[in-house]
């Protein structure tokens, strides 16, 4: 088969089900157990080390907005 | 050593842009390589002087110096990007300003990259490289990698920004939207985006948050994608090495689908991923509470990617485009318009408890306005991609007042409210100098923006039924000159539109220059913190 006719029949069956199936997954990942603690981690990061790097910074979780 | 060898580097440049300049084939790429030169003189200069001198980095601190010469440089460029702007807007409704002593040099169809350029890549760029080098900083809880890295990502993307400016005045583009430069800036661009993301990601290997936050995720996206998108839409053969002409690789349809390839993905991760990483980070930290949801912002970021990059065949509906690949294109648009609601709604609810603040913190205002028009353009886009309703918007000034909604609207408004947030921090002063005028600034530009998208919107409409209006025997009844005498109205209400944008824009600056001027400094509880 020419390549164009391979790459088109490959891109709309197996590998748009493979991104398919790879997007489903990574979106349940994201609500894995446990993951709300990691999550509202992150989330709260933003408020640590505004003036300066974490080394300088004894307790990282003072919170300063 | 590393000092001799960057003056070594630098004589070698210089002189190699010289024996260009001598040897030009064109006005603009002499007047490109001179640039150059005198970039090259002025840089080695500054290296002979500083040469030896004992440079202490404080890993202990932020490296916010490069931060604040990209706050200026984005309010600069958005001023001329902004005026450069209701220039063209002033000549489309009065052709006479299309002065003949400037014919060539500075009539529209050379002004207008220009404006396309200075605005989103200039204002844009700076804006995203600023943030992207506060945000990752904060966020890693780390110094910015590699050294002065960090001012040659600066200064080399004003470098590029001038040569890709003066190039268009004087002719040098290889004619594709969003991508006018031409093949020497492309690899100087190619050059400096690189050493951002090593910047980028050296910070994210070095960070001390065990997370990557969100943020730097459509960062990060942003400038892997557009590294990606920049490489494969400007492959050129040079006709000369001494000239500013190329020859595209790619040919007819092929080349139309790779460049708007590139150009929606240009929205979509320059000015759509890169702009929301800004909001992932400063809406937050604006309103003072964590993101709404961190769930949907990840699945917001993932649904971006994975849809974003088939959108781009839905530019060329009924062209010698193959129909699956149109139709392709605009089912990923209408898609897309999910995540991006998603996205606007992980925006605003992050306000949720705390909407009083709209009342009193303008620029929480700006961000919030800014995530409307978010919401506003992504869903006209999705619309506008769908083959009935591009046939009647394709061609006509509707997507310009499309585009408009958004880069004023969601683009603009956010990185003022950003400048805003950042000034009175980079320079470390109590607060903005007048809350009053950053209203002002805002009800300018809002109004504005609303002059300009409906008057687009009328004026696209009524020249798409004008264009396909028929007599009762099958004939055409407006000829083109008809639209345009019909236009006239429309396009003085947007140039006012503009022109009120404009102003407030100026309104921002005076206030932000009264910031770092007038303001007091914060006392800070640290006395021997070395003013940086």
């Amino acid at each position: 088969m020419e390549t164009y006719s391979f790459l088109r029949h490959l891109a709309d069956s197996w590998f748009l089900l493979a991104m398919t199936l790879g997007f489903l997954g990574l979106c349940l990942w994201a609500f894995r157990p446990g993951s709300r603690k990691a999550h509202e981690d992150v989330a709260n990061s933003i408020f640590r080390n505004d003036d300066r790097p974490a080394e300088a910074n004894p307790s990282p979780n003072s919170k300063e907005a | 050593m590393w000092d001799y060898l960057k003056l070594a580097g630098l004589g070698v440049v210089a002189v190699c842009a010289a024996i260009a300049a001598n040897y030009a084939h064109d006005l603009a790429y002499m007047v490109n390589a001179i640039t150059v030169m005198l970039a090259a003189a002025i840089a080695f200069l500054w290296v002979l002087r500083t040469a030896g001198d004992v440079r202490v980095v404080n890993q202990n601190e932020y490296f916010d110096s490069v931060i604040r010469a990209g706050a200026i440089a984005t309010a600069f460029w958005g001023i001329v990007g902004f005026l450069v702007g209701v220039v063209i807007a002033s000549q489309l409704a009065f052709p006479q300003l299309n002065f003949e002593f400037l014919q060539g040099y500075g009539n529209f169809g050379r002004l207008r990259p220009l404006h396309t350029s200075a605005v989103i890549f200039a204002f844009g760029g700076n804006a995203l490289i600023m943030s992207a080098f506060y945000i990752v900083q904060r966020t890693s809880a780390a110094r910015l990698f590699g050294g002065s890295l960090g001012w040659f990502v600066f200064w080399g993307w004003q470098l590029v920004i001038v040569l890709a400016a003066s190039g268009y005045v004087l002719g040098a583009t290889q004619g594709k939207e969003y991508a006018e430069p031409v093949w020497y800036v492309d690899i100087l661009i190619t050059a400096v985006w690189v050493s951002f993301l090593v910047a980028f990601m050296g910070t994210l290997f070095k960070r001390k948050e065990p997370h990557i936050y969100v943020a730097n995720w459509f960062l990060l996206s942003m400038i892997l994608t557009v590294a990606m998108l920049h490489l494969v839409n400007n492959a050129a053969i040079p006709v000369s090495i001494f000239g500013s002409a190329q020859v595209q690789v790619y040919s007819g349809v092929q080349d139309a689908m790779v460049q708007w390839w590139y150009g929606h993905n240009a929205v979509g991760f320059f000015l759509t991923a890169g702009f929301l990483g800004m909001m992932y980070y400063f809406v937050p930290k604006q309103a003072e509470r964590p993101v709404y949801s961190y769930k949907l912002s990840i699945i917001h970021f993932w649904a971006l990617i994975f849809l974003y990059i088939w959108a781009g065949p839905h530019h060329l509906h009924y062209t010698a485009l193959p129909d699956w690949a149109s139709t392709l294109g605009m089912v990923f648009s209408v898609i897309l318009w999910m995540p991006s609601w998603g996205g606007m709604i992980n925006g605003l609810m992050t306000l949720s408890g705390a909407w009083d603040k709209l009342r009193t913190d303008p620029i929480i205002r700006m961000m919030v306005v800014s995530i409307g028009f978010y919401g506003m353009s992504t869903f006209e886009g999705p619309m506008m991609s769908i083959k009935a309703v591009n046939s009647l918007s394709h061609y006509t000034d509707w997507t310009i007042g499309h585009v408009h909604s958004g880069a004023l609207g969601w683009n603009g408004m956010i990185t003022f409210g950003v400048l805003y947030y950042l000034v009175p921090r980079l320079w470390n002063r109590e607060g903005l100098y007048s809350l009053k005028l950053v209203s002002w600034h805002f009800w300018l530009a809002t109004i504005g923006i609303v002059l300009y998208a409906s008057s687009m919107w009328v004026t696209g409409i009524m020249e798409g039924l004008m264009w396909r209006e028929v007599d009762a025997n099958g004939f055409l009844v407006n000829a083109f000159a008809d639209t345009v005498a019909a236009k006239f109205p429309m396009y003085v209400v947007r140039t006012l539109g503009g022109g009120l944008f404009l102003v407030g824009a100026v309104i921002m600056c005076w206030n932000l220059w009264m910031t770092v001027r007038a303001q007091p400094s914060k006392a800070t509880q640290h006395a021997f913190v070395p003013a940086e």
